[in-house]
């Protein structure tokens, strides 16, 4: 398949993973391992989808960090969802992967099977869409994900709002990496080398919102794409920056991130959004400026404002060690209740939820690594 | 038909109205003329013309052909009704000759149970009932009987079909998912995961412009000329719902072992793969309705692979990956990549990914 086969080449992936043992092998005189965190859960299931760890030299590790957007949700969410997805007149619509996370009492899927009527859509204006064709029912969007989702649900409001649409409103749980970084960087225990930046997030935000982690952390960042060799490239980039002592921010995938971003869909997200005071994440607490909610411009668009939702704040189960997994101090099959208690059936924490998160990803694709981990 | 002498002819009913009602599952004159207009007058059989409430079938006769009963059922129930390369009747008569032809029997018979909602227009019924017709008779099976429910709107989606088949396992036929040993090969009859991108296709839901069919076709002839041709045949599946993920995973299970398979080595299409890339999806979960996972001593692989390569529904046959002793339960992909992943049943459906 064009422009995709290229960027899964066998050959250069072994040439690469050759460069990237030879550099690790360099580095082989500091006493811990080196530690790269893929912040972006599209980054955690390419490595696994493809089998790279296993092609990386030992004294490497990857950390999967907090970027899956429906892992990080936290249940007290998913609540809100339910609860709006059960009024009587509400058609509650949601990206896929969502469904299945679960609440505190059910999750998306449970309550459509209960009666309410919950849709898939693949984008917020196939859900505008669903409001034009049904204008004596409330169409309410599940407004989820980092810059990379946000202008989409920021252009539907504003579509929304230039057609006078007036049964259509998204439940906005929309989240920024940026400070999520930082305090991943600010926690005591954490212990991270650099950085694979998110690519998706960066095609909207540009690569100047990451100069601090450079900057102020010293630790490397490369903002790395999603197939196999973009992934390889960027850690060996990773690395070389620490072989030669340099704190940078690279982009390795400039065939799709300009430096500056994406104007418009910027100017988008500044109209529609503020930022919150503060937004919780399931497994990593309460972290400031890390969400956004709609201005009072669009309050009409907005349904945390249009339905009263229980707003609870619903603690992570104490068992679960999302937390720990995320910062990189533990592995996932060291997690107490990884594959135990916790599964992709019935998950109890964050990471267990989606296929991006990273102990479903463990759990799926790599049982006999966490077995010879385990031993 | 020459045996069709011997039933007494009757007058079918016919109906005269657009769509179903209650009333044509009332059991009186309007359930009857449903059933003859859109049923009896496609499946012409004569078995099922004395229209009794069993269809008899004669003993002597299955006994001839083998050892074994096979018995089987399948409820189909699939949004939208028709798609490129098949609809709601040719899938269930296909899935229940499979499900017999897997199990190394002949198919013979089918019963067919349709669950109509009311208001469903009754072209739509005898359009799905002359594909059920065509396909069992291109098959050398027959419908011999069968049962029509009439239900209130929004009780089920239109329409909903169950069919049974039974078929005659002949003597010595031996297979089964317990039987993988260490060494064999792993075969597929085709192309993976069409029918599955089709059906997400023809939902319209994506807007995303392809031309893939479904597979569906049914597998009794290529089976039988497969295992007529090669010994050392130990088990096969069709790789249905879940897709050949799913059934090696049940194969490797029920016979202990581990599963290898290659990446490179499983034939997708380009436009399966690229729908699959858009959308977030493996195509190895993607169901098939015309494509067998076949199990095969080491010695046999290559003649198994030439058998199925020289039926028209296994042109694009290939060794996709052999049973190993490490790994028991499990199966693991070598990624086109050069890495290796375990390939885990899915937990429930699978989920387009947000980004």
């Amino acid at each position: 398949m064009k422009y995709v086969d290229e960027f899964r080449d066998r050959d250069k992936a072994a040439a690469l993973a050759a460069d990237i043992a030879r550099l690790a092998a360099s580095l082989a005189d500091r006493a811990a391992p080196i530690r790269i965190m893929e912040v972006c859960g599209g980054h955690t299931h390419s490595i696994f989808r493809y089998g790279i760890e296993g092609m990386l030299p030992p004294q490497l590790e990857l950390i999967h960090g907090p970027g899956c957007p429906v892992c990080v949700l936290p249940m007290g969410r998913v609540d809100d969802c339910v609860a709006i997805a059960e009024q009587p007149n509400v058609i509650f619509t949601t990206f896929g992967d969502a469904m299945r996370v679960p609440g505190s009492r059910k999750s998306l899927m449970q309550a459509r099977a209960e009666g309410a009527d919950v849709r898939m859509v693949y984008s917020p204006m196939d859900a505008l869409a669903l409001a034009r064709a049904h204008p004596d029912r409330e169409v309410v969007f599940f407004g989820l994900g980092f810059e990379t989702t946000m202008p989409a649900t920021a252009l539907t409001v504003l579509q929304a709002h230039g057609e006078r649409i007036d049964n259509f409103s998204v439940f906005c749980n929309h989240i920024t990496i940026v400070p999520t970084i930082k305090a991943i960087l600010d926690s005591p225990d954490v212990r991270i080398d650099g950085f694979l930046g998110p690519g998706h997030v960066s095609m909207v935000v540009g690569t100047a919102p990451y100069e601090f982690i450079a900057r102020h952390y010293g630790r490397p960042l490369v903002i790395a794409g999603f197939e196999p060799l973009d992934v390889l490239q960027s850690i060996w980039m990773v690395l070389k920056q620490i072989a030669e002592h340099r704190c940078e921010v690279e982009n390795q995938y400039a065939r799709v991130v300009p430096s500056g971003g994406n104007a418009a869909a910027l100017q988008a997200i500044a109209r529609v959004y503020e930022l919150r005071p503060f937004f919780e994440w399931r497994g990593l607490g309460s972290i400031d400026h890390s969400g956004v909610s709609i201005r009072a411009e669009y309050a009409r668009f907005d349904a945390e404002r249009r339905y009263s939702i229980p707003n609870a704040r619903i603690a992570d189960p104490k068992a679960c060690q999302c937390g720990e997994v995320l910062k990189g101090v533990l592995k996932p099959w060291q997690c107490k209740v990884f594959g135990s208690s916790c599964t992709p059936e019935a998950p109890l924490g964050a990471l267990m939820v989606s296929s991006e998160g990273a102990c479903a990803a463990y759990y799926q694709y790599s049982h006999s690594k966490q077995r010879a981990g385990a031993a | 038909m020459s045996d069709s002498r011997e039933t007494p002819q009757r007058t079918l009913g016919r109906i005269h109205v657009p769509t179903v009602t209650l009333a044509h599952g009332g059991g009186g004159k309007a359930m009857k003329d449903l059933i003859d207009d859109v049923f009896v007058t496609a499946f012409d059989n004569a078995d099922l013309a004395p229209l009794e409430d069993q269809a008899r079938l004669d003993m002597r006769a299955l006994a001839a052909a083998g050892d074994r009963l096979a018995f089987t059922t399948d409820a189909v129930v699939v949004d939208p009704l028709f798609f490129p390369g098949g609809d709601i009747g040719k899938l269930g008569v296909c899935g229940s000759i499979n499900d017999l032809a897997v199990g190394g029997a002949v198919p013979l018979y089918l019963s067919c149970a349709a669950i109509i909602e009311e208001g469903t227009p009754v072209e739509l019924l005898r359009e799905v009932a002359r594909s059920m017709a065509r396909t069992a008779r291109d098959a050398g099976v027959r419908i011999v009987t069968g049962d029509t429910k009439v239900v209130p709107r929004g009780a089920c989606d239109k329409l909903f079909l169950t069919i049974s088949g039974i078929g005659v396992i002949r003597e010595g036929v031996q297979l089964g998912a317990h039987a993988a040993r260490p060494g064999d090969a792993v075969l597929v009859n085709g192309w993976l995961g069409d029918h599955g991108a089709a059906i997400l296709a023809a939902r319209g839901e994506m807007a995303l412009d392809c031309t893939i069919e479904s597979d569906c076709a049914p597998l009794h002839g290529l089976i039988a000329e497969l295992l007529g041709r090669v010994p050392g045949v130990r088990c096969l599946r069709d790789a249905t719902r879940g897709g050949v993920a799913t059934v090696l995973n049940e194969i490797a299970q029920a016979s202990r072992v581990g599963i290898e398979i290659d990446e490179a080595d499983c034939p997708i299409r380009e436009q399966v793969r690229g729908f699959c890339e858009i959308l977030g999806l493996d195509p190895l979960y993607l169901a098939n309705e015309g494509k067998i996972v076949a199990i095969v001593a080491p010695e046999n692989a290559n003649p198994a692979l030439a058998a199925l390569q020289a039926h028209p529904l296994g042109a694009d046959a290939r060794i996709v990956g052999r049973v190993a002793r490490s790994d028991a339960g499990r199966v693991v992909m070598r990624t086109l990549f050069g890495g290796s992943r375990i390939v885990d049943m899915l937990v429930g459906e699978q989920l387009p990914r947000i980004c």
